[in-house]
């Protein structure tokens, strides 16, 4: 499905500043692994879900999607196929424009955009049906510029955005990670309950060790820009959050250096 | 009196086609675009050398609206290919367009008088008065460019650009190539400005080098004042407003001329209406109290 094969980047290069992000990772995600991806500040996995996406070119290694090799596309020839939610709530939407536009221009992802008015009354009740299935009364409020609504709502709708065509790779950047509690509890249910409706290959960055055990059929632990732990099935299914800080200090010599990741209960 | 204003009309909606060419790479595109004052005088150029050597004030108008589109677009590749800054690429080209356009001219000054326009050519279709002919041509080419811009913004190419300015990321994670919305919106735009300068130069019966000095402020201050006074709560609205900023800037400047300033003293007086706007907190009041006002209005 998804194959990293020993892919490496480095962030001002040849400078003294030179920082390895990644360091000869590869990563193989079978179709339907809703892999959740853990690891201190600055292990790399913002970097990771970037360069899948494209939004800089690798060092060196290949990346494959489906058997095709995706390597040297672009941010926007890849978008075709995956779909982003990103960890800040106003990047995955346009602010002054309403929340059907927004959702047009998602239907729209991976085709071809035409000359043609891009809604009509059949867009508008299909929109609003999907909305209603976030269950956040946004299908009352179609015509409502996005920016002015709350960070959850804005999230909520990227995540539909992202699905609303089914992509072929789902990636999650702390997507809930700004939002208070509570919607981030509804957030987190309704990404749970999409990736398995459709059955999605999805991978969720998160720094909630417990939410890490809990979601997905899989997870990943990265240090330094390296994999470092990759747990599933059996395994997973009897660990808990201790057992995976004491995996992650055997594996990578030190101790989880984000206090994050403890507290976040 | 009415004649006077009268003429503000027509300057008005004549420039109109060039503030809504601002308004789309300034407000829609957010791209401090400085071509406008090099491409206005490149529209007035091309249909004026047209015209002059005999040919169709039609065809002429139509080439000055390619010579603009591909000035744009020149804007569009220096940002786009060669990574220079949006503010340094409307430079860059504005400074060429300054030899571009002599060369086209073929000198400092093509005079149109008793030449063939598209205003005469209007005016002999009319039973009026012909004194109304460019602004009735005005109003009605103002028209069809409002409501072509506006379909347009809302078709799902036309979003995508919207999106553009908006958010880049969002509109390039849903699979838009924001670069090729760049060089569309850069083109019509100045497509727009050329226009605007071809219908100036056949209105005022010549064509100079210097007639599009100032273009991109006389724009700007435009946009601001349609805005402030008509609002910009959505795409329709804004668009028909920068109209009206259009008309009321010239309304402006006619009435300090009334007052006995000299027309040598407009650029100033525009900078310093535009200087005013934006530092003014009043005016920042005004705009900022159209968003709140549309944000209750929209979440009551
Ligand atoms: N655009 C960038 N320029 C320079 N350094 C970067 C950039 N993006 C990330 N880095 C560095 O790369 C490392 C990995 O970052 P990141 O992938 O964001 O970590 P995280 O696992 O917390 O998401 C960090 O040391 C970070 O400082
Ligand atoms: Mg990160």
């Amino acid at each position: 499905m998804l194959e990293l094969t020993d892919i490496c980047k480095a962030f001002d290069k040849n400078t003294i500043n030179e920082k390895v992000a990644l360091d000869h990772v590869s990563l193989s995600l079978e179709s339907g692994d809703f892999v959740t991806l853990v690891g201190s500040n600055g292990a790399g996995k913002s970097t990771l879900l970037n360069a899948v996406a494209g939004m800089f070119l690798l060092d060196y290694g290949r990346i494959m999607l489906d058997g095709s090799d995706i390597t040297h596309l672009s941010e926007h020839q890849r978008a075709a196929y995956i779909g982003r939610v990103f960890q800040d709530p106003l990047t995955g939407t346009a602010p002054q424009m309403t929340v059907e536009e927004n959702l047009v221009m998602a239907w729209k992802r991976g085709q071809r955009r035409r000359l043609r008015k891009a809604i009509c009354l059949q867009e508008r009740s299909f929109f609003r049906e999907q909305l209603a299935t976030l269950g956040l009364g946004l299908e009352e409020r179609l015509t409502t510029k996005v920016g002015l609504l709350s960070g959850g709502q804005r999230q909520a709708l990227t995540l539909l955005m992202a699905t609303l065509r089914k992509p072929q790779l789902l990636l999650l950047d702390e997507h809930i990670a700004s939002l208070d509690p509570h919607t981030a509890d509804l957030v987190m249910d309704l990404t749970c309950r999409i990736v398995k409706e459709q059955q999605l290959t999805a991978v969720m960055v998160t720094h909630n060790l417990e939410q890490a055990l809990a979601a997905g059929t899989r997870t990943v632990m990265m240090h330094e820009g390296r994999v470092v732990l990759d747990i599933r099935g059996a395994e997973r299914k009897c660990m808990n959050v201790l057992d995976l800080m004491q995996l992650f200090e055997e594996n990578s010599g030190t101790t989880l250096n984000s206090d994050r990741v403890l507290l976040a209960q | 009196m009415l004649y006077a204003l009268a003429g503000t009309l027509e300057q008005g909606l004549l420039f109109a086609l060039m503030v809504l060419g601002v308004y789309l790479t300034f407000r829609v595109l957010d791209y401090a675009d400085l071509t406008v004052d090099g491409s206005f005088t490149t529209g007035g150029a091309i249909a004026a050398s047209i015209i002059f050597a005999g040919g169709s004030p039609w065809l002429a108008t139509a080439a000055a609206v390619v010579g603009g589109l591909f000035a744009g677009m020149f804007t569009g590749l220096l940002h786009t290919v060669f990574k220079i800054t949006p503010l340094l690429s409307g430079i860059l080209t504005m400074t060429a367009l300054y030899s571009v356009n002599l060369r086209i001219l073929g000198r400092a000054n093509v005079p149109l008088l008793r030449a063939d326009t598209v205003i005469t050519k209007f005016n002999s279709w009319l039973p009026l008065d012909s004194i109304y002919g460019a602004t009735l041509l005005g109003l009605l080419i103002v028209v069809l460019v409002v409501a072509g811009l506006y379909l347009f913004l809302k078709t799902e190419v036309g979003l995508a650009l919207q999106a553009t300015g908006d958010n880049e990321q969002m509109i390039r994670a849903q699979g838009v190539n924001t670069n090729h919305m760049k060089l569309l919106g850069l083109a019509i735009s100045n497509g727009l400005v050329a226009f605007s300068g071809a219908l100036v130069a056949q209105n005022q019966q010549f064509a100079d080098a210097g007639m599009g000095i100032g273009m991109i402020v006389a724009g700007l201050a435009s946009v601001i004042i349609g805005e402030a006074i008509f609002g910009r709560r959505t795409i329709l609205q804004q668009i028909i407003a920068v109209v009206c900023g259009s008309v009321i800037y010239r309304a402006v400047l006619a009435l300090v001329l009334r007052l006995g300033l000299a027309p040598t003293d407009f650029k100033l007086l525009t900078a310093l209406i535009v200087v005013a706007a934006l530092a003014s907190p009043q005016v920042r009041n005004w705009l900022g109290k159209g968003r709140t006002a549309e944000r209750s209005g929209l979440d009551a």
